[in-house]
């Protein structure tokens, strides 16, 4: 059985459509990437799920119950995380882990168990009496899973984890990810740092409220990405590109910080035509090398043809 | 309702009261500043009305006259003129709020057993002021009419007529303190709770942790119920202090039972409380609750309660708007078990009203919060 099932998931606000039909399951124990631009309806969706939005139509089973009409135990099986900080930040470390831990139920002496695995996740042994607003983002985003699943939820959902933490940070927090997933908890995560999605075992993406793409990442690379890429590095970027995007055989152009990404037909022709176009217009090539593509470059080839198979 | 996630809800609220530092001075510095200003400001009493005195007749009759106004306690004299005309520019400059004109030949006239005018000019601007004052005058002009005639026939009541004796049970000075005071306490409870519990839900909705709550197997009726118990308790804290201040400070002791004094509390605790919910569960954010309990919740108890103008006074349809203000079921019981030592058996019908209306409202902020965000 699927840990999560959705189909034809839609939600609407007044003429708005949020979240538009969408359909895909969620293997038991795996990472499940959510992926999206601001505003694409991820956020929709994880809400609909845990039973905080009512859906417009469709419908979704989480952890084997209906979404809409046993929303009661679908609350009890998960665990929820959402993009802003929701645990009292007044009250102390300890005094934040007791409450969600006393509301799920947990009887005192597990409870004393949990305080320490979240206490020792979160790294905050000795800091059980500070006032939680004082902790620093890391901290705290990592506070927050250990509250989020103090009752051994099956299944999480993540909604943006790790946005606003840096890098550091933000690679602690996926270890975690992947040793509950370890355990055999599924995660459902959101982000749009698309680096965070190689970790994931399937990934879907969604834009404008419809699923454009799914797969895992590996899939994806090989399913949308046909073409060599090439990275090349120059001096007028800009111009650069401006003049490559004009040519027939640049079947897709981008630019990547100070450097270029071309996908084109043919390597050796690409390189060629990119070294004497460049060159016939004055911008100096400091080299052309092809490169792995990833996920980014997926998903800008997908956003900027409208999405391939849904 | 589960017992162990209310308990973890009150827990954590009082968790959350002792770290609030803006909490303490309103459970105990407020009742007690607005008892002490309210209480003394919110005086219907007039006293020392300056009046100018225009003595056309300066005869011995005439300064005994004027005398039974300062002596009175209610009246200063602050002017005296001798010119008609000039009596106006006090009362335009606001110098004095009343002149008083006694014609020529006043003495005279009174020694002749004749009948005769004096005139008192009031400052409408401030009608109701003016009201009481005008009435303290009439009463000292008759006063002194009756004395005349005492002097010519011996007993007055030998004549026969009908002559009143006021008596005031419950408050016999008329001091409006006594009536005030009571009236304070209901509205600093009306205004703390009501506030408070009106932030309360849309708090956490702002913070987000509502969020939070509610993907966990709490119900909307624990999450009420949990807000409640801690804000009720709050409330008779608040109460007892407000009491204190009126038994110790104000001299104004409880006649009646104190027990049926906290059973009124708590009946009017679940309508306050109950709106401050509802308004919460109504609002998006802190601002929105501030306002919306203001304008529909505080200042029609205020207004329509009885606690500023007399209920019998307001016109038909308001008075029938009343009714349906808690507040004024409250405001009677609590000046009756106050001041008059009322019972149960006087007071049935207040709290019958306030216990419906307290279910009514509760049950209405328990199905506007629902388990969903949109």
């Amino acid at each position: 059985m699927n840990a999560i099932e959705v189909r034809g998931l839609t939600k609407r606000f007044g003429q708005f459509t949020a979240v538009d039909h969408i359909d895909f399951d969620v293997k038991q124990g795996e990472i499940f990437g959510f992926l999206g631009a601001n505003g694409a309806g991820k956020s929709t969706t994880i809400r609909m799920l845990c039973g905080l939005l009512s859906s417009t139509e469709g419908t979704a089973r989480v952890g084997g119950f209906d979404i809409n009409t046993d929303p009661h135990s679908v609350k009890q099986s998960i665990g929820y995380m959402s993009q802003k900080f929701s645990l009292y930040e007044d009250l102390t470390v300890e005094e934040n882990i007791d409450f969600f831990g006393r509301v799920y139920g947990i009887t005192e002496s597990a409870l004393k168990e949990r305080k320490a695995w979240v206490l020792d996740i979160a790294n905050l042994h000795g800091r059980e009496k500070s006032i939680t607003g004082t902790l620093s983002g890391g901290w705290k985003q990592r506070l927050a899973l250990g509250c989020a699943v103090l009752h051994r939820p099956r299944i999480v959902f993540l909604d943006e984890p790790t946005s606003g933490v840096d890098p550091v940070m933000r690679r602690k927090f996926w270890e975690l990810i992947n040793e509950l997933s370890a355990d055999g908890v599924t995660v459902l995560v959101t982000t749009h740092f698309l680096e965070e999605a190689e970790y994931c075992n399937d990934i879907i993406l969604i834009n404008a409220g419809k699923i454009i793409a799914s797969g895992s990442p590996k899939e994806l690379k090989r399913d949308h990405i046909k073409h060599p890429i090439l990275e090349v590095h120059c001096s007028d970027v800009v111009r650069a590109m401006e003049r490559i995007e004009e040519e027939p055989w640049a079947v897709e152009t981008s630019i990547f910080g100070t450097t270029i990404h071309v996908n084109v037909e043919n390597e050796q022709q690409g390189r060629d035509a990119i070294t004497s176009l460049l060159h016939r217009n004055g911008i100096t090539v400091n080299g052309i090398e092809r490169i792995t593509p990833s996920l980014e470059d997926v998903f800008i080839y997908l956003l900027e043809h409208g999405g391939g198979k849904g | 309702m589960n017992m162990l996630r209310l308990q973890a809800l009150v827990r954590k609220e009082f968790q959350q009261f002792i770290k609030d530092k803006r909490l303490l001075p309103i459970i105990f510095v407020l009742p007690i500043l607005q008892l002490t200003f309210l209480g003394f400001a919110a005086s219907l009493d007039v006293k020392n009305i300056v009046f100018v005195l225009a003595d056309m007749d300066k005869s011995s009759e005439s300064r005994e006259f004027i005398r039974s106004f300062t002596n009175s306690g209610y009246f200063t004299m602050g002017y005296t003129t001798e010119d008609y005309n000039t009596v106006r520019t006090y009362l335009d400059n606001s110098q004095a709020t009343m002149a008083v004109i006694i014609p020529p030949q006043f003495g005279a006239k009174v020694l002749r057993r004749e009948s005769v005018d004096v005139q008192v000019i009031f400052d409408g601007s401030e009608g109701n002021s003016t009201a009481i004052a005008s009435g303290y005058a009439m009463q000292i002009i008759n006063r002194y009419s009756q004395e005349v005639l005492t002097e010519i026939v011996g007993d007055v009541r030998r004549l026969g007529g009908v002559t009143t004796e006021t008596r005031a049970w419950y408050n016999p000075t008329l001091v409006s303190r006594v009536f005030m005071v009571p009236g304070v306490l209901v509205l600093i409870l009306l205004i703390t709770t009501t506030n408070l519990t009106a932030m309360a839900i849309v708090k956490e909705k702002e913070i987000g942790t509502l969020e939070q709550l509610l993907v966990t197997p709490l119900r909307p009726i624990e999450l009420i119920v949990g807000k409640l118990i801690p804000f009720t308790i709050i409330g008779l804290i608040i109460v007892t202090v407000a009491l204190l201040v009126m038994v110790f400070g104000f001299g104004i002791p409880v006649r009646g039972s104190l027990l049926l004094l906290y059973a009124f509390n708590g009946a009017f605790l679940m309508t306050s409380l109950g709106l401050g919910l509802f308004v919460s569960t109504i609002s998006k954010t802190q601002q929105q609750a501030m306002m919306v309990g203001m304008f529909f919740v505080m200042m029609p108890m205020m207004y329509i309660s009885g606690f500023v103008f007399p209920v019998e006074n307001m016109p038909v349809a308001l008075q029938w708007v009343s009714h349906a203000i808690p507040m004024k079921y409250y405001l009677v019981a609590i000046r009756s078990i106050i001041l008059k030592g009322a019972g149960l058996s006087e007071l049935w019908f207040e709290g019958v009203m306030l216990v419906v209306m307290g279910i009514a409202v509760l049950a209405a902020s328990v199905l506007r919060f629902r388990e969903k965000i949109d």
